[in-house]
C-alpha cells in the first residue's frame, strides 16, 4: 500500500493512478472537454499538475464538426472536464 | 526532473509566446488578440496592441436561431487576471 509521503515520482507510470494515466497518453490524440461544453481536439503535448494541457493541431468541434483550428493551444486547467484518450 | 520524457510543461508553449500575437479565449464568450509581453504560473498576462472581441447573443426574432453580434475594443496595453483565461493560442497558428 502506498502511504501519503510516497513523492509524485513513485506514482510515476502507475496506470492506477490518474496522472499515470495522462503521462501514458502523451503524444496520443486526446478529446478534451471543458466545464463550458467546448470540446477540442488535438496531439497531447503535455499535462501539469493543474491539468493545464498543451495541445498540439488542436481542433475546436461542435456538434461533429471542425469549427476552428487552433494549431498549438495552451489551455487552462480549471476550465477542463475531462480528458480522453481518442482510439487510434 | 520527472517530466523529461514528456519534454516540456503546458505554460513552455505560452513562454514560446512571448512578444508574439496570440489569442486568448477568455470565459464569458470574450477573446482578445495582441503581443504577449509578459505571463506568470496564474495565466495573469499582459497584453499590448488589444483588440477585444465580445461576443454577443441576440434573440430578437424568436423564430431565428439567434445570431451573434461581436462588439470590438481596442487596448494599448492590458492586464488580464489569469482566473479568466481558457486559451491561450499562437496566431499565426489559427486557422478561422
Amino acid at each position: 500500500m502506498s502511504t501519503n509521503g510516497d513523492s509524485p515520482e513513485e506514482f510515476k507510470g502507475d496506470s492506477r493512478d490518474p496522472s499515470g494515466f495522462l503521462s501514458e497518453i502523451i503524444g496520443a490524440p486526446v478529446t478534451v472537454k471543458l466545464n463550458s461544453g467546448i470540446i477540442y481536439k488535438g496531439d497531447l503535448q503535455s499535462v501539469d499538475g493543474y491539468m493545464n494541457i498543451a495541445l498540439e493541431r488542436c481542433e475546436e468541434v461542435s456538434e461533429g464538426k471542425v469549427i476552428r483550428r487552433w494549431g498549438d493551444a495552451f489551455v487552462r486547467g480549471n476550465n477542463v472536464t475531462y480528458i480522453s484518450a481518442d482510439s487510434s | 526532473m520527472d517530466e523529461k520524457d514528456e519534454g516540456h510543461e503546458p505554460l513552455d508553449l505560452v513562454r514560446l509566446c512571448i512578444d508574439e500575437v496570440v489569442i486568448v479565449k477568455l470565459r464569458g464568450d470574450r477573446e482578445l488578440k495582441g503581443r504577449l509581453h509578459a505571463y506568470d504560473s496564474h495565466c495573469n498576462l499582459v497584453l499590448g496592441e488589444v483588440e477585444e472581441t465580445i461576443f454577443v447573443a441576440e434573440e430578437d426574432d424568436e423564430d431565428e436561431a439567434p445570431r451573434v453580434r461581436t462588439v470590438k475594443k481596442q487596448s494599448e496595453m492590458l492586464f488580464v487576471r489569469g482566473d479568466s483565461v481558457v486559451l491561450i493560442a499562437p496566431a499565426e497558428g489559427v486557422t478561422q
